[in-house]
C-alpha cells in the first residue's frame, strides 16, 4: 500500500514500504524518473531513499493536494527501472592499517580474512541511496554471512575512502567523519571531490564492484587521486 | 586593485550564506543557506541587492571588517544588531540594523555582540566575488565547500567584492520588520506521527521545550518531556524535510535545520512550517518553545501570504532623512527626537 504523506508544507513523501528491498527501491527510482520527466512546476528536487521518495517543492507554485494528485497518477504500472545501470569497478586495498577491522570481522563471522575479502569483492552491489554525507553510497546487499551490527564503540574519525560494512550494507566514507561501521579496506577513488564538475561519483541505481589491489598500487592511485588526476569512469553497463 | 573587505576579527562563526543549494540532496549534499532567511533578504533589500544574494551570516558575536575599496555599501539585519563604524580618523558612528551606509577606504565596521537573535546578516551592495559551488555560495563547513574556501572566516581573510565602488546615493532603511525569535512554532504533524503514542503527540503539543546547548546550523536538540515511540525508534532511512522534528531513542526531539543531512533514520513526529523556520534560526540555547499543529493547507496559505510580503519588501523602503552619515551621527549623540518625528522614532526602536 503506497502512502503519500506531507512532511511540512514544502516536501511530500511517497512511502512504498518500511523495509530495505530491491524491488521497492527500484519502484522508488522509477517514480523519481517519471516525476523528473514530467517536469512538474514547483518541484525543486527529489530524494529517493530505500523505500520512499521525498519530493521537495515550492508551495507558492504547487499545493500539496495538487502535487499528491499528480504523483498518484504516476503510481499505476510502476515497474522496475527500465534503464541500464552504470557499473563502477573500484580498486580497493583490503586489510592492514587501511582495513583495521578485517581481523575482527573474520573472527566474528568465523571466516578467514582472505575469505571475507573474497566474498566482499565477489558481489556486485546496488546503490540504494546516496545520503548521510555528500557522496556516501548505501550499497547492498552484503552477503548474509558478512552481516554484523555496527561497532559498539563508533570511531571519532574514519578516514576518507574507508570501505566499510554494517548489517546487510556496504559503504565508502566520502569525507573524514565519525563512524560506526566496520572498516575492511580503502579505495583511492573519491566518492566526493569538489574539484570535479560532478562532485559526487555515484547515483542511486548505479552498480558497484570492489577490485582488490596491492598496497603499492593503492599508494600509486592515491597519489593520482590526491592531485585530482585519477580518472574513474563506469567500466561498462549491466542490466 | 581588487576591492575587498579585510577580516580584522572574524567573530564567533561568520560564514557566507545565501538561500541555499538545491538539487544536491539526492547526492547527500545538504541545502545549507541562511538560518534566518528573512533577515538575509531584508539586509539585501536595504543595499539594493536581489533578496537571495549571499551575505555574511554572523552568529552571536560579529566580525570587525576593514574597507579596502573606494566605497562599499552595507547593511546589517538580525535581532537588534547594529553597525559600529570607525572612520580612518577614529571617529565612531553607529548605524542601526536594516539601514544602509556607505563606507570608504580605511573605515572599519564592527557588528559586535548580537542581542535579540542568534544570527544576523551583513549584506554588501553588489555581493561577494566568490566562485559558486553547485550554483550556490552557501558555506557547508562540514564538507569544506561553498562560500569562502568552505569555512568560517579567519583573521586576515580578504573578501573580494563584485562591485569595485558603491556610488553615493540616499541611504535607505526598512522600517517595521520584526526579526526577533518567537516562542510559538507551528508544525504539520508527520510524516511518521503514527510511530508515536497518542499521549506522546499530546505531550509534544502541550509542553514547553527548551533549546539545549546542542544547537547549530544542522539542528536544535530540545530539552523537555520525553516522547514515547509506539513502534520503535529505528526506521529505514528516508528523506528529511527542512524543519523535520525527529525523535531518537532517548525521546527528546531534534529539529533539523539548514545544514541537516538529506536522509535519516529516526521517526519524525512533525515538521515545522516554512514560514516559522527563520524564527528557529534566531533561537539561542535556553529559549523556550511550544508547538502548535496546523494543517498543511493552512501552512501553505501562510506561505503564500509570506511570499507576497517578501515580494513587497522593497516597496516599504524609506529614505534616511538628511544625509545617512549625519542621521546616524545624530542618533549616536542622542539627538534623535529633534530630527525624527515620534512615529519614526517608535519604528526605529522597534527594530
Amino acid at each position: 500500500m503506497v502512502r503519500i504523506l506531507a512532511s511540512g508544507d514544502t516536501a511530500l513523501v511517497v512511502e512504498f514500504g518500511e523495509t530495505i528491498d530491491r524491488v521497492i527501491n527500484d519502484r522508488v527510482l522509477a517514480l523519481a524518473d517519471r516525476i523528473e520527466k514530467a517536469a512538474i512546476p514547483g518541484v525543486v528536487e527529489q530524494v529517493p531513499t530505500f523505500r520512499s521518495l521525498m519530493v521537495h517543492y515550492d508551495p507558492e507554485v504547487m499545493l500539496f493536494a495538487e502535487l499528491a494528485e499528480r504523483v498518484r497518477g504516476f503510481l499505476s504500472g510502476l515497474t522496475a527501472k527500465a534503464h541500464v545501470a552504470r557499473l563502477w569497478v573500484l580498486p580497493t586495498c583490503y586489510g592492514g592499517d587501511l582495513g583495521p577491522d578485517l581481523g575482527e570481522v573474520a573472527a566474528a563471522t568465523g571466516l578467514a580474512p582472505d575469505e571475507v575479502v573474497r566474498m566482499h569483492a565477489a558481489e556486485t552491489y546496488h546503490v540504494y541511496v546516496v545520503g548521510f554525507l555528500p557522496g556516501w553510497p548505501y550499497m547492498g546487499d552484503l552477503p548474509e554471512k558478512l552481516a554484523l551490527p555496527r561497532r559498539e564503540n563508533p570511531r571519532v574519525k574514519v578516514p576518507m575512502g574507508a570501505v566499510c560494512i554494517a548489517q546487510r550494507m556496504t559503504g565508502i566514507y566520502p569525507l573524514e567523519s565519525p563512524g560506526g561501521w566496520h572498516l575492511l579496506g580503502r579505495t583511492p577513488v573519491r566518492m566526493f571531490d569538489k574539484r570535479r564538475s560532478k562532485p559526487v561519483l555515484l547515483t542511486p541505481g548505479d552498480s558497484v564492484r570492489h577490485e582488490p589491489i596491492t598496497r603499492a598500487e593503492y599508494e600509486r592511485l592515491e597519489a593520482l587521486a590526491e592531485r585530482g588526476e585519477l580518472d574513474v569512469r563506469p567500466q561498462g553497463a549491466m542490466q | 586593485m581588487t576591492a575587498t573587505l579585510k577580516v580584522i576579527q572574524p567573530g564567533l562563526s561568520t560564514t557566507v550564506q545565501d538561500l541555499g543549494r538545491t538539487g544536491g540532496q539526492r547526492f547527500g549534499i545538504p541545502v545549507s543557506g541562511a538560518a534566518d532567511t528573512i533577515a538575509l533578504r531584508a539586509a539585501n533589500v536595504v543595499v539594493g541587492n536581489a533578496q537571495g544574494m549571499a551575505g555574511l551570516e554572523i552568529v552571536l558575536m560579529g566580525p570587525v571588517l576593514e574597507v579596502v575599496a573606494e566605497g562599499v555599501r552595507v547593511a546589517v539585519a538580525g535581532g537588534s544588531a547594529s553597525l559600529e563604524i570607525t572612520s580612518a580618523n577614529g571617529e565612531p558612528l553607529r548605524v542601526p540594523g536594516l539601514q544602509s551606509v556607505r563606507l570608504v577606504r580605511g573605515e572599519r565596521l564592527r557588528v559586535g555582540a548580537i542581542a535579540g537573535s542568534a544570527v544576523a546578516y551583513l549584506a554588501i551592495e553588489g555581493g561577494l566575488d566568490l566562485p559558486p559551488f553547485q550554483r550556490s555560495l552557501s558555506t557547508y563547513v562540514r564538507g569544506a565547500f561553498g562560500g569562502f574556501d568552505g569555512r568560517a572566516l579567519v583573521e586576515g581573510d580578504l573578501l573580494p567584492l563584485r562591485q569595485p565602488e558603491a556610488d553615493e546615493r540616499t541611504e535607505l532603511r526598512l522600517p517595521g520588520l520584526e526579526l526577533s525569535p518567537q516562542s510559538r512554532i507551528r508544525v504539520v504533524l508527520g510524516p511518521q506521527d503514527d510511530y508515536f503514542t497518542p499521549e506522546a503527540i499530546a505531550t509534544f503539543l502541550g509542553s514547553e521545550y527548551t533549546v539545549s546547548r546542542e544547537a547549530d546550523r544542522m539542528g536544535i536538540r530540545l530539552d523537555g518531556p520525553k516522547l514515547t515511540h509506539a513502534k520503535g525508534y529505528n526506521i529505514v532511512s528516508d528523506g528529511i524535510a527542512p524543519g523535520a522534528i525527529q525523535v531518537p531513542g532517548n525521546g527528546l526531539p531534534i529539529i533539523l535545520l539548514a545544514d541537516r543531512q538529506s536522509t535519516g533514520g529516526y521517526p519524525k513526529i512533525a515538521t515545522v512550517i516554512s514560514v516559522d523556520l527563520p524564527a528557529l534560526g534566531r533561537a539561542s540555547p535556553g529559549a523556550k518553545l511550544m508547538f502548535d499543529a496546523v494543517t498543511v493547507e493552512v501552512a501553505q496559505a501562510l506561505r503564500r501570504e509570506f511570499g507576497v510580503r517578501m515580494q513587497a519588501l522593497a516597496a516599504t523602503l524609506i529614505a534616511v532623512r538628511a544625509d545617512g552619515f549625519d542621521l546616524a551621527r545624530l542618533m549616536s549623540g542622542n539627538l534623535v527626537s529633534g530630527v525624527i518625528d515620534a512615529q519614526d522614532e517608535a519604528l526605529m526602536l522597534a527594530l
